[in-house]
């Protein structure tokens, strides 16, 4: 069975350790902030300017001028800190930020990122992607495997235009966790009963398969 | 006004001397710490052919859609305007110029210009489209682009408290882009919430000082919220 989003956030979430600065995208990988372990303390990034983002406010905590970078209403978490764009950036070109984690359209052998656009679609922007993307050592993307019709979206080559040239290390998708080294994917894990043909036959990039492919825990 | 007193009471006040095809920024993150009543009286004035450089541009009928409203707004530097279906119509037609930025590159392109550097090297946006036609360099192994910093005529704020003499604080996630901007105007407008004495500011706590700020005045804000997400209390 392919994994939910939920699932997909809660394996993502293994990769958490304690003490993590952590800037998580709209989408699935705001799910992760779900799924952090018990005991364990992470400070999640907001780049509009917020480090230490909190839950979601009550109804008498909610405050116009305290959002989080999707433009929820958001609160603060105990030793938060507050910065400009400018100083929120400085963060994440800089390096300083432990993980990331955003969705993305294709990514391709090469670790190359499509995320923010799609030509004679409408083009909403690219936001904060291309920074973190180009600032981040440690990225992990996530995605569904495959679109709606079946296409992988695991490809030898990007055909949209990238976010990101040669910075992805790690995929977790519906089906697979992948890391992208020496110019092709390399299976590491497959979600709980799908098969490895399955994943050979979604995805396009090359693909290294390993004797042994163990089954995600999540 | 006299001395270092910046405060000014009316909007003509704070608006004297913008006109048609200006340069601007504009603050805020969303529709979080914008200068909503100078966009407002930016409406009303009536003045066109403007560039905003902006993180976004609004919604429809607030912030800096009501400009668009009135196609006031020749050119726009943003990073992400997904939430305004103006935009699309105009953007789609040609009436309008947008130069989509990376948020990080805006923000450096801001704090460079109000801080005297032409361009700086990045590596946001090397390989993509963002790069093309700009010079890049490869340092110590690794590609970066040439960005050109950015200034305005005009950079309209929204700050928390100000004292008169336009010292600024911001608060929680309404500070974004305003800090870079107030350095990056030849006139800088301030829109606050609460205007103290000169002295009543701790100078351990301001944000911004009043060397950047031009004119401070004080409004009264809707803050309209985008995305009001909440949970069971």
């Amino acid at each position: 069975m392919s994994l939910t989003r939920e699932q997909i956030a809660a394996r993502i979430a293994q990769e958490l350790q304690d003490g993590f600065y952590v800037n998580l995208g709209i989408g699935i990988p705001t799910l992760v902030a779900n799924y952090v372990p018990e005991g364990m303390e992470v400070m999640l990034q907001s780049e509009n300017g917020l480090l230490g983002m909190g839950q979601f406010p009550t109804e008498e905590e909610v405050d116009a001028d305290l959002i989080n970078a999707g433009k929820q209403t958001v609160t603060m978490a105990t030793g938060a800190s507050l910065f400009s764009s400018a100083e929120s950036f400085a963060m994440i070109r800089g390096g300083h930020v432990d993980l990331t984690v955003l969705g993305a359209f294709e990514v391709d052998v090469s670790g190359n990122i499509a995320s923010w656009m799609i030509p004679g679609k409408l083009i909403k922007g690219m936001g904060g992607a291309m920074d973190l993307v180009a600032g981040a050592d440690n990225i992990i993307v996530t995605m569904m495997h495959a679109d709606k019709k079946g296409n992988s979206k695991l490809l030898d080559s990007c055909t949209l235009p990238l976010t990101g040239a040669q910075c992805i290390k790690k995929v977790v998708t519906d089906l697979a966790v992948l890391e992208i080294k020496d110019g092709a994917f390399h299976l590491l894990e497959r979600a709980p009963g799908v098969s490895v043909g399955e994943i050979i036959e979604k995805t396009a990039g090359k693909l290294v398969v390993p004797d042994d492919v163990p089954e995600m825990k999540c | 006004m006299a001395g270092f007193n910046k405060v000014v009471t009316s909007y003509d006040e704070a608006l004297a001397g913008l006109t048609d095809d200006m340069t601007l920024m504009v603050g805020g993150f969303g529709l979080c710490g914008i200068p909503e009543n100078l966009i407002i009286k930016m409406r009303d004035l009536g003045v066109k052919g403007l560039t905003c450089i902006s993180n976004n541009a609004g919604v429809d009928d607030f912030g800096l859609g009501l400009l668009l409203q009135k196609k006031q707004i020749s050119r726009i530097y943003a990073s992400y305007v997904g939430e305004n279906a103006l935009f699309e119509q105009q953007m789609l037609s040609g009436e309008l110029d947008v130069i989509l930025t990376p948020q990080g590159t805006l923000a450096e392109k801001i704090r460079a210009g109000g801080a005297g550097i032409p361009a700086f090297f990045t590596a946001t946006g090397y390989g993509t489209p963002v790069a093309d036609g700009k010079e890049t360099r490869e340092i110590d192994g690794r590609h970066y682009v040439l960005e050109p910093s950015l200034t305005a005529d005009f950079a309209l704020i929204k700050a928390w408290k100000a004292d008169t003499m336009g010292n600024l604080i911001f608060r929680n996630t309404a500070m974004n882009f305003n800090p870079m901007m107030a350095t990056a105007g030849k006139i800088t407008v301030v829109e606050v919430e609460e205007i103290v004495p000169a002295g009543e500011l701790d100078p351990n706590f301001i944000h911004t000082p009043g060397i950047y700020v031009d004119r401070v005045i004080k409004g009264t804000f809707e803050k309209r919220i985008e995305q009001r997400t909440v949970r069971e209390g």
